[in-house]
């Protein structure tokens, strides 16, 4: 018996979200009483790794084509069989909630997604995550055999507890695929929202797009992702994945600074799990403040050149 | 094209959320639904584009009790043709996908949307449920979506960091994300007309619960925010880096 974690293979890397899943697999097998095994796929020099994070084997399929929902599910679901899978774990990423329900079909198991703590096991696994973009904390019990789950981004950090394990490849009847990637794009170089530590949001504070280099200043003194408000995106003075909130992303960094923007309703509800929230607002009535941790009350135009100075200067002493 | 549409109904974000004394059940006394805007403003809307496009019909499908019939009437009055209720109190995704495969598969539907999350559960993950059981493709995130009359879509989708536009072969089943369509206002043609069309309220079929419902709590209130002097940024840095360790 076995808990099998499904690792995400970005062009023979490994993102943290995998390590993440595989420290969380591992924190469950324990609990289980059951060993922890990853599973991954194609060409990924850096598999043997997933051992430090707690995977007593890792085992890689021979598949390198497009993302397929229907094929992934088939690795996934045949993996878990061979290898007498009683609980599968994925990340809560876009291709995990892809077809995590693939996979709970074909195991005929009971699936909940966006995972944030480890399990407790008694008599099928009782699970917790938040519901109500972020107002409430739900517990549930699966009771099938078989238990699917993926986990939410950032909910733990990857402890390494072990060393490299010799990958093994697996065997799998995989089907071919229906669907054909014709294009593919994604920014370079800064790391994805949905993945992002440290975010730098602003909103309709900075009066316009020509203002914004002073947010990318901060952002490039704290290597953080940018963020921003719905009206800001509507109006197109950002992308609209940069847009956090009901409508757009959620996100859970470990640091959210909000500039210039109130903190309706709507946006709190996708950044406040965050774990540590600053804000900055010339309004010392803006309702953010009431979901912060740190708060500055002044004009943005001043503070944020001063806090980019600081952050700088910090830097440089470590 | 005939194409089923999956809505639902969740809390007005502006609601205060509570639950029952023993922690169980959601507690929606005094709450206003609404329809989820993923499955309103994207899926229903896009829906109704391709069939004012290609021909066809649009039907809605619910799993839940009549006090559902307000935003089925909405979805109606938006364009829908018409509408099916599975008389079901759905506790979670599992069983909603359950119910809707049980009616989906009784008729051949070119095409099933559905929203990309619900805003209450959260789950994203009832269109692979729906998929798979069907043994469809399935498409998520979908931001844009086109097809011609060849059976063949043409879907971008959002990735982590980014997109990816694919093509694939129906029958299948998209979520619908921000960008493939525009949220639509019911007009009062339209709310007039929804009141004669087809709301079909079937009984649900038996299922095994998988999944149950353990308890739910509200997070613990914030400490309460501490005020920086904005002269002082390099305190800012210092709290960050020492008290909050997250630089
Ligand atoms: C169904 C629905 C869904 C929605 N979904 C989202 C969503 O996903 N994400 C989202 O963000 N919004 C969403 N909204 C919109 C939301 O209700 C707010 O309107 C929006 O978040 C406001 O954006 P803002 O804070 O940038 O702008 P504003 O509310 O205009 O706030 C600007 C803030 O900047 C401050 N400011 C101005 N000048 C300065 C200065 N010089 N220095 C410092 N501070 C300054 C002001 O005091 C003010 O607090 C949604 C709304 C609805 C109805
Ligand atoms: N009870 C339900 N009845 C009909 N459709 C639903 C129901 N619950 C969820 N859906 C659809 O499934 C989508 C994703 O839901 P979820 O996986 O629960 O986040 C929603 O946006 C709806 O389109």
């Amino acid at each position: 018996m076995s808990v099998l974690v499904f690792v995400e293979n970005h062009n023979g890397k490994i993102k943290k979200s995998g390590f993440e899943a595989v420290y969380f697999g591992s924190l469950l097998a324990k609990n289980m009483g059951v060993s922890c095994h990853a599973l991954t796929y194609g060409q990924n020099p850096d598999a043997g790794t997933l051992g430090k994070y707690g995977a007593n084997e890792v085992h890689v399929a021979a598949y390198n084509g497009d993302f397929d929902t229907q094929v992934y599910t088939a690795m996934v679901s045949e993996a878990a069989q061979k290898l007498g899978a009683k609980a599968v774990v994925l990340a809560h990423t876009a291709n995990g909630k892809s077809f995590a329900g693939g996979v709970a079909v074909k195991l005929n198991a009971g699936i909940v997604t966006g995972v944030n703590a480890v399990p407790v096991v008694d008599n099928g696994l009782i699970v917790q995550k938040s519901v109500f973009s972020g107002k409430a904390i739900a517990h549930y019990k699966i009771t099938t055999d078989v238990a699917v789950m993926t986990l939410a981004g950032n909910s733990m950090q990857p402890v390494v507890t072990g060393s490299d394990v010799t990958p093994q490849n697996i065997e799998l009847n995989l089907p071919a695929a229906k669907i054909r990637v014709i294009e593919k794009k994604t920014s370079e170089g800064i790391v994805p929202l949905p993945e992002a530590e440290l975010v730098v949001s602003a909103g309709r504070g900075l009066k316009g797009p020509e203002n914004w280099s002073i947010i990318e200043e901060l952002a490039k003194a704290l290597q953080a992702t940018t963020a921003c408000s719905r009206p800001v995106a509507d109006t197109g003075w950002r992308p609209h994945h940069e847009h956090v909130g009901q409508t757009g992303v959620a996100i859970k960094p470990n640091l959210y600074i909000a500039i210039g923007i109130s903190g309706a309703i709507q946006h709190l509800a996708g950044v406040n799990n965050s774990k540590t929230i600053v804000v900055i607002n010339k309004d010392p009535e803006a309702p953010f403040f009431k979901a912060a941790d740190y708060g500055v009350v002044g004009d943005l135009f001043d503070i944020i050149p001063k806090l980019t100075k600081a952050v700088e200067s910090f830097k440089s002493h470590q | 094209m005939n194409i089923l549409v999956c809505v639902s109904k969740t809390p007005d974000t502006t609601s205060k959320i509570s639950f029952s004394g023993d922690g169980k059940e959601y507690n929606g006394d005094g709450v206003t639904f609404i329809m989820n805007p993923y499955d309103e403003w994207y899926a229903l809307v896009k829906a109704i584009e391709l069939v004012e496009q290609h021909g066809g019909n649009v039907t809605t499908i619910t799993v839940g009790d009549a006090s559902n019939d307000i935003i089925i009437r909405k979805a109606l009055a938006i364009g829908a043709n018409d509408a099916i209720r599975v008389d079901a109190k759905a506790t979670d995704s599992n069983e909603a996908a359950f119910q809707i495969v049980e009616v989906a598969k009784q008729k051949n539907y070119d095409l099933i949307l559905l929203g990309k999350e619900t805003i209450d559960y959260n789950g994203s993950v009832l269109g692979s449920l729906v998929a798979a059981q069907m043994d469809l493709p399935y498409i998520s995130y979908g931001t844009k979506l086109e097809t011609s009359d060849n059976g063949v879509y043409t879907v971008t989708r959002e990735i982590e960091g980014g997109e990816e536009v694919c093509e694939v072969a129906g029958p299948l089943v998209i979520s619908a994300a921000k960008g493939m369509a525009e949220q639509r206002i019911p007009n009062m043609k339209g709310i007039m007309m929804s009141k004669s069309k087809p709301l079909v309220v079937v009984p649900p079929a038996a299922y095994d619960s998988k999944v149950s419902v353990v308890s739910f709590e509200l997070p613990v209130q914030k400490k309460g925010v501490k005020m920086i002097d904005p002269e002082n940024m390099d305190e800012l840095v210092r709290l960050l880096h020492e008290e909050a360790k997250v630089i």
